[in-house]
């Protein structure tokens, strides 16, 4: 007999507790198609923690792929908390790289300390904008975000492909669609030679930081955690709910504009239509797997990189397929969902009524 | 050691229950008995225990030590597996919450049968259902229309659902968590009368309440918890007031009495006011109130109340007319304006309006104040300063809870109220909106609410009182007006008033057809 008993506040390390639980049961689940698909499964992990760990390389890369998803699990982790459903993170990211690149290609020429802050400016600007629309259609209108966010970001993504098409087309590009590269001045230093690694990781880990501190300590994050835990209750008690919906929208959708700026200015150097493998998707489960802190985030993002990272070396090894990643990433996110029932209730086991007893 | 005769006709024993929740006790030791028939008051201050208690017999909390036994078929008393709603339901304990758990766009017939049939079942077994809760309702006098939406139905109305859905189920004992909280005098008269003839049909019930006139005229023993120990159990004909009083709260409690007012100049006036619509709306109200008096708005729920009191909070624009604080025009008016203006609001529906449930309890005494410059500097919260004031208050309106960093959802239903109290009330307002101020508290602390509403107005703030208790409007207001289908009456003296005419009123007589 499994019994549900309600429990009070939860206690972080029982909350980390539990996505780590999840994590691992994620892991273990996966082990069975790993299993079908004939590969052992301690062959298949070890293949896969040294290809997220095992050189200094290896270590870099996932950390590079790291950098996107903090900034959009961030993106959709900071809506969520005000309940504002931002699903268009994906969308936003494109915003963020066309407007990084639209100032970094050489429309403007300065120095990189004026000219890379302009890229990031404008980047995060273009993704908050993005956001803007849907947040004040669910403001003044009632217009579902959850829908206008997701349709969004198809119509962003045709967008990014008409640009890149047409007036933004590399002349130099030998005829594939896609921008004009980055100025030099324009683009985000390497944290290390001859590694991807880049800039991008340090504004995410200070992104992070941010949003933690507005959370927590500020007016602001005050009022955002009031208007997603009880609206009701925030405008009776004279919060400005509008404008804090207006206020999240606009950060979540820089943040995630932000995680374009990185792709483009700091990895890619220029800008195409598979400039993300889902990047704004993965944000979701980065978050929920985070527990929607800011904090956990950045935990999250390391996790769901290296299974990523893991999975293409593994699969560039064994040829089973990195498809596999994808399946840990939505086990994960299936198991953190089903644990959020750990943290809101106490489950005892129980034999019978006499062992309870007995038990006590 | 219970003799045998002794458990004749016993439904239901509570043998020494003990629930903490970390270093508190909600419940020490309690032991219960109810009889086949009977009709149990359950007593005790905010924070007490009592809704604990209950959830522990319905199996929502497991108790730490003690155990609940159950005589479903009247003969021998068996331990009910602890920790199981589907035990207690299977045993044919009913349990009516104190905040209902109905699905709102179902049908009346859907609620009371979801969870009896498996829903592959429902369509078949709905000709035989319909027919058993008919004759249910013949019986117990309980009326609904079955095939109405749940979001339709009044709350009276809901909470009848909620008792056809125990009975629908054979239950033997029937748990009422603060039935009358909700309710018009007029809903309770007619549960209580339904309670009664459901204890002459053999039922075992028991009902929470704060009430101490319905819980003297309608039960027929009396248990009153104290700091979750069970102080006193004895039959009611033993009881009045003051002695049931002085058993909940440890010492006699005074009540507090209205000495005449000194009404000064009007304060806060709505001019030909509309606002809302439907059946709530309020239309071409004028109200004039004066400083250093308390107004009594005295009407049926679901009059226009409800649309003044969000008028008044800054959340509902008017439609038509004016309103002025010392004569300026309040234009558009919001919460924050409302707050700013000096207007302190206590709204009727405090979990829903009044505090963020995941929020601290010190949050939620700062929430309305939180822009204010002892709450913050430079837009950084000033933590320590407002968990200071958060124990200061906690301390002046005795909140009861573990501490100032509680999340506000894990206290009592009266205590969550005194949050709202304490935050209000601090500010020294210049009017006060009070809706159902004293509504599910218990006699300590309503006699506490009195006595602030009335320090208020002595000190020269104007007070809106929205209550649908007669007693309280007469004990309180200077003036009393009576709101009836979105018209407000003059405003008359409250020494002129008696409850025979304002009842009448009340029921949509005008005043010379009540004289
Ligand atoms: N899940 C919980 N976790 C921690 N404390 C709790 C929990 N549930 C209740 N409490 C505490 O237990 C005490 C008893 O609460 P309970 O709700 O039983 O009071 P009550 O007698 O029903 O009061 P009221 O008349 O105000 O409804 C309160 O101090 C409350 O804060
Ligand atoms: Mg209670």
């Amino acid at each position: 007999m499994i019994r549900f008993e309600p429990r009070g506040p939860s206690s972080v390390s029982r909350m980390l507790g539990v996505s780590i639980a999840a994590a691992v049961a994620a892991l273990l689940l996966a082990a069975i198609p790993m299993a079908f698909a004939g590969l052992s499964v301690f062959e298949g992990y070890s293949l896969m923690v040294k290809g997220a760990f095992g050189s200094l390389f290896a270590f870099t890369e996932m950390l590079t792929r790291a950098t996107p998803l903090i900034l959009t699990g961030l993106a959709v982790a900071v809506a969520f908390r005000a309940k504002l459903w931002n699903i268009g993170a994906e969308g936003q990211l494109y915003a963020g790289a066309l407007a990084a690149v639209a100032v970094g290609t050489g429309v403007i020429s300065a120095p990189p300390y004026v000219l890379i802050p302009i890229v990031i400016v404008a980047g995060a600007l273009a993704g908050g904008l993005v956001m803007l629309g849907p947040t004040l259609l669910k403001t003044r209108l009632g217009v579902d975000e959850v829908v206008t966010t997701l349709l969004l970001n198809f119509i962003i993504l045709l967008f990014v492909q008409m640009m890149l098409e047409g007036p933004m087309k590399d002349p130099m590009g030998m005829g594939w669609p896609q921008s004009e590269p980055i100025l030099d001045a324009a683009a985000l230093p390497k944290l290390m030679d001859r590694m991807r690694i880049h800039w991008g990781l340090v504004i995410a880990l200070v992104a992070s930081l941010g949003v933690y501190f507005l959370l927590k300590r500020t007016v602001w994050g005050f009022e955002i955690r009031a208007v997603g835990e009880n609206a009701a209750a925030a405008r009776h008690a004279g919060i400005p709910v509008t404008a804090t919906f207006i206020r999240v929208g606009l950060l979540s959708g820089a943040l995630a504009g932000l995680a374009g700026v990185g792709e483009v200015a700091g990895l890619k150097g220029y800008l195409t239509a598979d400039l993300s493998p889902g990047f704004g998707y993965s944000g979701i489960v980065v978050a929920m797997l985070a527990g929607l802190s800011p904090a956990g985030v950045v935990l999250a993002a390391l996790f769901i990189a290296s299974i990523f990272v893991g999975a293409d070396s593994m699969s560039r090894a064994t040829g089973v397929s990195n498809y596999l990643a994808d399946l840990i990433v939505a086990m994960a996110l299936l198991c953190v969902l089903v644990s959020g029932l750990f943290l809101r209730f106490k489950i005892r086991f129980v034999g019978s009524q006499t062992n309870q007893e007995a038990a006590e | 050691m219970a003799g045998l005769a002794q458990d004749a006709g016993v439904v239901l024993r509570l043998d020494g229950i003990t629930k903490r929740f970390g270093a508190l006790t909600a419940n020490g030791d309690v032991s219960l008995d109810l009889k086949r028939g009977e009709i149990l008051a359950l007593l005790g201050e905010n924070g007490a225990g009592k809704t604990t208690l209950m959830n522990i017999l319905f199996g929502h909390y497991v108790a730490d030590e003690g155990r609940v036994m159950v005589s479903p078929d009247g003969t021998g008393l068996s331990e009910l597996e602890p920790g199981s709603p589907h035990a207690a339901l299977q045993a044919g304990i009913g349990m009516v919450h104190q905040h209902f758990t109905l699905a709102e766009n179902l049908s009346a017939l859907d609620n009371i049968l979801l969870g009896t049939e498996r829903l592959a079942a429902l369509s078949s077994s709905r000709a035989p259902a319909r027919r058993k809760l008919e004759e249910l309702m013949a019986r117990s006098g309980l009326t609904v229309s079955l095939d109405a939406r749940i979001s339709q139905l009044s709350v009276g109305e809901k909470q009848r659902v909620e008792i056809l859905k125990a009975l629908y189920r054979d239950a033997r004992v029937l748990v009422l968590d603060e039935p009358t909280a909700v309710l018009t005098p007029q809903e309770s008269d007619t549960l209580f009368a339904t309670l009664k003839k459901l204890a002459d049909d053999g039922l075992g019930i028991i009902f929470i309440s704060h009430k101490l006139a319905e819980v003297l005229a309608s039960s027929h023993r009396v248990a009153v918890l104290r700091g979750g120990r069970k102080v006193a159990d004895l039959p009611t004909a033993e009881c009045d007031r003051r002695k049931l009083a002085e058993l909940m709260v440890g010492h006699a409690i005074v009540e507090t009495m209205r000495s005449p007012g000194s009404p000064g100049a009007p304060l806060f006036v709505l001019n030909k006011a509309s606002a809302g619509h439907g059946r709530d709306a309020l239309r071409d109200v004028d109200l004039t109130l004066r400083s250093g008096e308390i107004l009594g708005i005295a009407g049926v729920s679901g009059n226009g109340q409800t649309t003044l009191a969000r008028v008044i909070s800054g959340l509902e624009p008017l439609t038509h007319g004016s309103m002025t604080l010392e004569g300026k025009a309040i234009g558009q008016a919001s919460a924050r304006a409302m707050i700013d203006n000096g207007l302190a609001r206590i709204p009727e529906d405090r979990h829903h309006d009044g505090i963020v449930g995941a929020m601290s309890v010190s949050e939620n005494l700062a929430i309305e104040s939180i822009r204010k410059p002892e709450n913050q500097r430079l837009g950084l919260l000033r933590f320590s300063a407002m968990r200071e004031r958060a124990r200061n208050l906690i301390k002046a309106y005795d909140i009861r809870c573990q501490s100032e960093d509680s999340p506000a959802r894990l206290l009592s239903g009266g205590n969550i109220q005194k949050i709202v109290l304490a935050r209000t009330l601090e500010t020294v307002p210049k009017v006060v909106l009070a809706a159902q101020p004293s509504r599910g508290l218990d006699v300590g602390a309503t006699s506490d609410v009195h006595k602030r509403l009335l320090a208020a107005r002595d000190r020269g703030a104007g007070v809106i009182l929205i209550s649908e208790d007669l007693d309280e409007l007469m004990r309180l207001s200077d003036r009393i007006a009576v709101i009836h289908r979105g018209h407000l009456s003059e405003a008359d003296p409250s020494d002129t008033l008696d409850r025979g005419s304002l009842g009448l009123r009340m029921a949509g007589h005008n005043a010379e057809d009540a004289a």
